[in-house]
């Protein structure tokens, strides 16, 4: 899988699933996984941090 | 075997915990994406699959509260309940609740524009802590300890003018070790605790870097936090707590959204297990 911002290589684990964050070893952009099947996994860029994130 | 929802939007090592405790119980258990879900006044409670009870777990406050008002219009079970979420996601409501149960609580100033607040401050006298109303992992939260530095803090909430910055939430400083308490609660009892000591600093959040190490509940505690859980409306909750030189315990906020990798490490309970009970015990038949 590679970087929506560098095209560097961002290695998913197995056990990953729909909804964790990944980050990118290179330029370090956040991107959260949007669709997992088997070894095809998408991307979409993580939501920065809110204002009201949080417990 | 029930079916156990978990609704998120950014996936944590905490909702994969509570995933993983729920299957590993026999229940049939997953995942709903909150930022990804549609919910209509049309909608009916079969058009969506929530599973027979919903561990409401979103990091976006708003988002989470908001969500659950929409659960609970579908008759859907989740935990908490939105009552419980507006009251805690709101330090002011928070701080006025405890003070009305009789919880021990810092003394708590309240101003609704910078130029009373500066007033305030100069009645009241330093040092205080100033905090945003809404707001966790100890953003925006200050020490005040003198004028100048009040002045500096009030004319950047005027500059910024967010809704929640008119609101001016103000403590006293707690003469306390350089340490909080973080208790954890499910429904009527204390599951762990935590000391989380500050790395230096005035702030003692785990989200900075404050160091977690256990700590024994004592009744004392374990009292105030099921008064403090009772005052906010129950469910399960991050209660925190100070060591007053003077007062001993007071209970400065109840969080809504608890995390807990943390504690879970060295916690005598199964954290994870215990707040899986308790969302079962809330399966309506």
């Amino acid at each position: 899988m590679n970087c929506l911002e560098c095209d560097a290589t961002i290695n998913i684990p197995e056990d990953a699933a729909v909804g964790e964050l990944v980050s990118c070893p290179e330029c370090g952009a956040d991107f959260e996984i949007a669709k997992k099947d088997g070894s095809n996994v998408e991307l979409k860029p993580a939501e920065s941090v809110g204002e009201d994130w949080g417990e | 075997m029930a079916r156990v929802c978990i609704v998120f939007d950014r996936l944590r090592l905490e909702e994969k915990m509570l995933g993983d405790q729920a299957q590993k119980m026999g229940h049939d258990t997953f995942a709903v994406d909150a930022k990804i879900t549609q919910i209509s006044t049309e909608s009916k409670r079969g058009d969506i699959d929530f599973g027979d009870v919903v561990l409401e777990r979103c990091v976006s406050y708003y988002r989470g509260l908001h969500f659950t008002a929409c659960l609970e219009f579908l008759d859907v079970p989740v935990i908490n309940t939105h009552a419980v979420a507006e009251v805690c996601g709101n330090k002011m409501i928070t701080s006025l609740l405890l003070k009305k149960h009789g919880v021990p609580t810092p003394k708590t100033y309240f101003a609704f524009s910078s130029e009373e607040a500066m007033k305030m401050v100069e009645q009241i006298g330093f040092p205080l802590v100033i905090k945003p109303i809404v707001g966790s992992w100890g953003r925006g939260v200050f020490p005040l300890k003198d004028k100048d530095t009040a002045e500096a803090v009030f004319e950047m909430r005027d500059i910024e003018d967010g809704s929640h910055d008119r609101i001016y939430y103000l403590q006293e400083m707690i003469n306390r070790p350089p340490r909080d308490i973080r208790a954890i609660t499910v429904g009527d009892q204390v599951v762990a605790a935590m000391y989380r000591r500050s790395q230096g600093g005035f702030k003692t959040n785990i989200a900075l870097g404050g160091d977690p190490e256990m700590c024994e509940i004592t009744k004392e505690m374990e009292d105030l936090c099921i008064k403090a859980s009772s005052a906010v409306g129950g469910g399960i909750l991050g209660i925190d707590l100070m060591e007053d030189k003077e007062r001993g315990l007071v209970i400065h906020e109840v969080n809504n959204t608890v995390e807990f990798k943390g504690l879970s490490r060295v916690a005598k309970k199964n954290i994870p297990e215990e707040m899986i009970r308790f969302a079962l015990s809330h399966i309506r038949k």
